[in-house]
């Protein structure tokens, strides 16, 4: 029972940052259509940022998170202004084929200039836990979830409760009725885009004291992010929140109960049930 | 206010405006009617920068409107309520007025301003969590015409605002576009209702396969033999 209990919470911690990383993919697809299949590589930056904080200034994880969400907000602004413009109102594939050819050129850019060697952050958090009730909870797990936690909810006001949120879910509806009201949609998107880039950085700050870094690790969180996006539903923030949880929790639960190695597994095949059960997703709007 | 010169736009290859001319002084209702395909909305969807002009020019106060972007225009007091209502469906009526104040100028004086639209409509105010895509027809125009003055806008354009309603909801939306235009609000207002478009106009335009065929004050209109024959059948 404890085993099982403490599985599930390590699960439900990681899958706070999932969650963050699936809120970015689901704004960006929600506000303008395009399936971002370089997501995870946004999280690789991140992670490579906050390792290069860690190591050549001394900056620990936690103060590193504002200047790599500002550098990763840069980063999401050139990306989308230099490429994903070009794409948006086009037909998906062209969105797919760019997104996934920005995912191969990244991973091979970081590769070139760091080579393939896993790195580590080394920090005294790494070795802290919290222990209560015959529970120990790594504390890294838990800042990543409250941290993760915290910017999906300021997420989930700005849509709900903003101006800016108004803007994206007009643009995402109707671009043209949103011009007829004074908002210019190239803005909206690109902040929308650059917002969802900032979530993966910051996740991947979150994620660097737990894993090693190394130039592939994004393929990881791609699949993750899809998947958690998919069972969410597409487009929705609360989904992606609640899928990201689960997911988290699947992974740990399988991880630990049938073999590590074969930790994917449960989640691909949730994924699958959602898709043969309720295509849309458990908050997706119906396509018909 | 609006001068609208030799325009000529369409769609790729397709010619659909050959050179109109049209004009809305300040304060005036303008009605621009015509049948099915003649081309109305194109001409509006032209003035809004939604589409690109080909040739001629559109003026707004002087200034030419093709040189701007299209999300200025609204800055400039101009609010276009396209053909189908153009409501967000997916958001509620609250978010729908707040958007209407969007611009610098309106978000000032937001939320008096919409004090003011719930007690002219107070079918929007019972309604503000709902889904704007949940209100019924007369009640989305509502809130069309609703949020336009959101903007306070001075010129208004309406893309048949009357389409699809029961005539007892046509008549009361005449009934506020005849009070948008005592507040001083300038109206260019297409419709195929011609006798209600040309009771709440001072003048009017016909247009047939994009060009203008006839023009004139409302009582001369009315009193044509070939708009009495093409629109009203007698
Ligand atoms: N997006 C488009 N692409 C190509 N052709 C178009 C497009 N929109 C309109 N057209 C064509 O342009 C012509 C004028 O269309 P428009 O919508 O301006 O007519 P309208 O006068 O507003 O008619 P209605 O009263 O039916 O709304 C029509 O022949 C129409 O088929
Ligand atoms: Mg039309």
């Amino acid at each position: 029972m404890d085993i099982f209990l403490q599985t599930t919470i390590n699960g439900l911690m990681i899958g706070g940052v999932y969650a963050l990383v699936a809120v970015g993919l689901t704004l960006i697809f929600g506000v303008m259509g395009i399936v971002n299949f370089a997501q995870g590589e946004f999280v690789m930056l991140g992670m490579y940022a906050s390792w290069m904080l860690a190591t050549y200034l001394k900056v620990g994880p936690y103060p590193g998170l504002l200047p790599v969400g500002l550098i990763m907000l840069a980063v999401g602004y050139i990306v989308f202004r230099t490429l994903i413009a070009r794409v948006v109102g086009k037909p998906d594939e062209v969105a797919i084929l760019l997104t996934l050819g920005l995912s191969i050129f990244l991973q091979n850019v970081i590769l070139v200039i760091y080579g393939a060697d896993y790195l580590t952050v080394q920090t005294t958090i790494k070795d802290a836990a919290l222990n209560f009730a015959g529970l120990s909870l790594p504390l890294a797990r838990v800042v990543a979830f409250v941290v993760a936690l915290i910017f999906v909810g300021l997420l989930s006001y700005m849509l709900a409760k903003t101006d800016l949120g108004r803007a994206m879910r007009a643009c995402a509806e109707n671009r043209n009725i949103a011009t007829l009201l004074g908002i210019n949609p190239k803005f909206i998107f690109t902040l929308a885009f650059a917002i969802g880039i900032v979530m993966a950085g910051l996740a991947g700050v979150l994620l660097t004291p737990m894993f090693y870094v190394y130039p592939g690790i994004g393929t990881l969180f791609n699949l993750t992010a899809f998947v958690v996006v998919v069972l969410g539903g597409m487009g929705s923030v609360p989904g992606a929140l609640l899928g990201g949880l689960i997911i988290g929790i699947l992974e740990s639960l399988t991880g630990t109960y049938v073999a590590l190695d074969l930790a994917p597994i449960g989640t691909w095949l949730v994924f699958l049930l959602v898709l043969f059960l309720r295509p849309s997703g458990l908050f997706g709007r119906r396509v018909n | 206010m609006l001068e609208i010169k030799d325009l000529v736009t369409g769609y790729g290859d397709l010619k659909v405006l050959d050179g109109v001319s049209l004009t809305v002084e300040e304060g005036e209702t303008v009605a621009l009617v015509g049948s099915n395909g003649a081309g109305k909305t194109t001409l509006l969807q032209a003035i809004s920068g939604l589409l690109p002009v080909w040739s001629g020019d559109i003026t707004f106060r002087g200034q030419s409107l093709p040189k701007l972007q299209p999300h200025q225009l609204p800055a400039l007091g101009i609010a276009h309520i396209p053909q189908g209502r153009g409501i967000l469906a997916r958001l509620s009526v609250y978010d729908n007025l707040m958007l209407g104040g969007y611009i610098a100028a309106a978000k000032a004086k937001r939320s008096a301003r919409m004090e003011e639209m719930f007690a002219l409509f107070p079918r929007l105010k019972e309604r503000r969590e709902q889904l704007a895509g949940t209100l019924s027809g007369g009640e989305q125009q509502m809130l069309a015409i609703a949020r336009a003055l959101m903007m306070y806008p001075s010129f208004m354009i309406l893309d048949e605002p009357s389409l699809g309603l029961s005539p007892l909801m046509v008549e009361t939306v005449f009934k506020i576009i005849a009070d948008v235009s005592q507040m001083g609000v300038s109206i260019l207002i297409i419709e195929q209702n011609l006798v209600e478009a040309l009771h709440v106009a001072d003048r009017g335009y016909v247009l047939e396969t994009g060009r203008v065929v006839l023009s004139g004050t409302s009582a001369e209109l009315m009193g044509n033999d070939k708009v009495r024959e093409a629109y009203l059948g007698i």
